[in-house]
């Protein structure tokens, strides 16, 4: 599955503070019956962004947001965890993010993000409270360089799995390279057989 | 050699291509396990690509996370909670007959939650690499399995290749020493290492549990622990193989037979960590000192004793947990009204489980007003409750005895509480609304969650075990 290759970034951020953002949060388990996986952006952070009727809730930090513009979410610790559903970086992406910026991302909503063309950043704690505390600050995330830099000019260096880092430069699904190992796999099967 | 830990001998065994500093390893995949909810958009990808699934003899699929828990109507149909969630389970059973994987689908008598049939047909077995489309893949590592979840695109990858690409994670070992007490089950043991370690502590981690309490603990015991490894945010949890695990393994459909089990087994136990083989990290939780556990808050690592006060708030976070949960700070968790109560899941929905419930419900009433309702994990579990006559136990307590699947633990079929409901849950995730809107999830083992049905209120399931040797 081909997407939108990435190398540079400048956009404003997202804030959700909280610590702990499953994947239920960021997609509900009732939105997860479909079989495809266009067009999710509209079910992501659904029960944050709408009340019981569906009504947009005034206390929602998305409202207000133009997802042309902030496509950088920074999220509390541990964001991502929970159940491994694709959906969560289906929705997001699809929602207008392409990069989330945590101290600490969850492994599988890693993973599954990276193959969607949506960039996991981790980044010091520092660094961390610095974009927690400055909702709608303008970033650039440059993941060739592997740096994201503020609006005041500091730089902090992040790093993204060298295999993975190129698939997104190139906006490749990885399973062409696993395909090109099928001779290697065949000769482990007749090693074990 | 150096000594080498289970973890690094079930690695190594399964890498086709080493990783370098470029790539990662690819790891050859032994089980492939998949179900209606994170398979559909995978096959689709295979399509795309004029692919058909590579081995469909190590691929089994099930339906479980969107099926309904009530039997079908006089005419035969089964009530779906939606007309997408009867589409997802039809994409299944066409895309399994299209590419000849074998799939155990309604009707089927080893149809259950995909976490719970492969151990009980015997296509877990130690020395596997075992993965799904679910996070709870980790439950097969009780059986000296790597198993782990895996997202969409993945299970497209494996479809198509029988392999993964990963970098190999670091590793940690989690000792349980001394046994514990009496009324403390495997369920309160996840709880307790996961408020140790926390939600984020097995980031990164392959990890595995020792100790004189987990070689004490039964597979059903073992697989409960193993399947919340992904709660302390380990993507895979396991335990050497021993006796234990021959025995259960012994004459199950898919396990070996007459010498070639033998030979399996001679197998299986070279598995097992060597004596002075490296971890990453390592912690320690004195088994002796656990209780029954529950949870106050919207992580699972927020646990602490059942008989024991809700804290307050020290932070933002846990002040917003607090206020969805709603207990009242210095006050008993034994003073909260339940709601709702439910047994089942990949967590807790094995017969020992059911048997546990059934010895605290035994003779006595669900209380009024509180809706309990028992999912057993698989046809099999049913099958054999029924045998043992639980079900009844469970319907004359009141209790509402289902048909199996997934049901509340992520409540996308239809079974999920009412907003506000306090729901003690034996499942294995608390987290905002995930039992239903505005549902406020207390996780316990089903001896807890069973008292707590018994009494309407968070109970401590000791007094009800007391004069029985359940645990």
């Amino acid at each position: 599955m081909p997407f939108e290759p990435f190398s540079t970034l400048t956009s404003r951020t997202v804030v959700l503070a909280q610590e702990n953002i499953d994947t239920d949060q960021i997609i509900p388990a009732r939105f997860l019956t479909t079989t495809v996986r266009g067009g999710l952006g509209k079910a992501a952070f659904y029960d944050w962004r709408f009340d019981e009727s569906g009504r947009p809730k005034n206390s929602s930090v998305f409202n207000g947001v133009n997802p042309a513009t902030h496509q950088v979410l920074v999220a509390g610790s541990n964001f991502g965890c929970g159940s491994s559903r694709e959906h969560a970086p289906w929705a997001l992406a699809d929602f207008g993010f392409r990069v989330v910026i945590s101290s600490d991302i969850a492994d599988i909503f890693k993973s599954n993000a990276l193959k969607n063309g949506l960039l996991p950043v981790t980044v010091d704690v520092a660094t961390h409270r610095k974009l927690l505390a400055s909702p709608g600050a303008e970033v650039t995330v440059d993941l060739e360089r592997e740096t994201v830099t503020m609006s005041d000019g500091a730089t902090t260096p992040f790093r993204i799995e060298a295999f993975a880092r190129r698939c997104l430069l190139g906006g490749v699904d990885p399973l062409g390279a696993l395909l090109n190992h099928l001779p290697a796999i065949e000769s482990y099967e007749a090693s074990r057989a | 050699m150096k000594p080498q830990s289970l973890f690094d001998k079930l690695w190594a065994r399964h890498v086709v291509v080493a990783e370098t500093a470029d790539a990662p390893a690819v790891l050859y995949i032994d089980l492939h396990l998949i179900h209606e909810v994170t398979s559909p958009q995978a096959f689709t990808a295979l399509a795309e690509r004029g692919l058909k699934v590579r081995r469909p003899d190590l691929t089994i699929a099930t339906l479980d996370h969107s099926t309904p828990t009530l039997p079908a109507d006089s005419a035969g149909r089964l009530p779906y909670g939606s007309k997408e969630a009867e589409q997802q389970v039809a994409a299944l059973i066409d895309n399994c007959a299209a590419h000849g994987v074998t799939l155990f689908g309604i009707g089927d008598p080893r149809r259950g939650i995909v976490h719970v049939i492969g151990p009980e047909l015997g296509l877990t077995q130690p020395g596997k690499t075992i993965v799904c489309g679910d996070s709870h893949t980790s439950t097969h590592g009780a059986f000296g399995a790597l198993a782990f979840g895996i997202g969409t695109t993945e299970v497209g990858h494996v479809l198509a290749t029988q392999c993964v690409m990963q970098r190999k994670p670091k590793s940690m070992r989690i000792s349980f020493t001394g046994r514990a007490p009496a009324g403390v089950s495997a369920k309160d043991m996840a709880l307790a290492m996961i408020a140790q370690i926390g939600a984020d502590g097995g980031q990164g981690y392959a990890i595995e549990y020792a100790g004189e309490a987990i070689s004490a603990l039964s597979m059903e015991a073992r697989m409960t622990l193993c399947n919340m490894s992904i709660e302390a945010g380990a993507r895979s949890g396991m335990i050497a193989p021993d006796e234990t695990t021959f025995a259960w393994l012994k004459g199950r459909d898919n396990s070996p037979k007459g010498a070639a089990f033998e030979a399996a087994v001679a197998e299986w136990r070279a598995l097992a960590t060597e004596e002075g083989a490296d971890f990453d990290r390592e912690a320690t939780i004195d088994a002796t000192k656990l209780s029954p556990m529950i949870t106050f808050g919207i992580s699972p690592d927020a646990a602490a004793p059942v008989d024991g006060i809700a804290p307050a708030a020290r932070n933002e976070n846990e002040r917003h947990a607090a206020d969805y949960m709603r207990f009242n700070a210095g006050r008993p968790f034994a003073e909260a009204q339940v709601n709702r109560v439910f047994i089942g899941s990949c967590t807790n929905s094995r017969l020992e489980d059911l048997r546990l419930a059934a010895t605290v419900m035994r003779g006595r009433k669900v209380k009024a007003g509180v809706v309990a309702l028992i999912v057993p994990g698989s046809e099999a579990v049913k099958r054999d409750a029924e045998a043992e006559n639980l079900h009844r136990v469970f319907i004359d307590a009141g209790a509402q005895w289902r048909e199996p699947g997934c049901s509340m633990c992520i409540a996308m079929n239809g079974d999920e509480g009412a907003p506000g409901d306090l729901v003690v849950s034996t499942s294995n995730r608390n987290f905002i609304g995930r039992q239903g809107k505005g549902v406020r999830t207390v996780l316990a083992s089903p001896a807890t969650a069973a008292a707590s049905a018994i009494e309407g209120r968070i109970a401590d399931p000791r007094p009800y075990l007391e004069k029985t040797d359940a645990v």
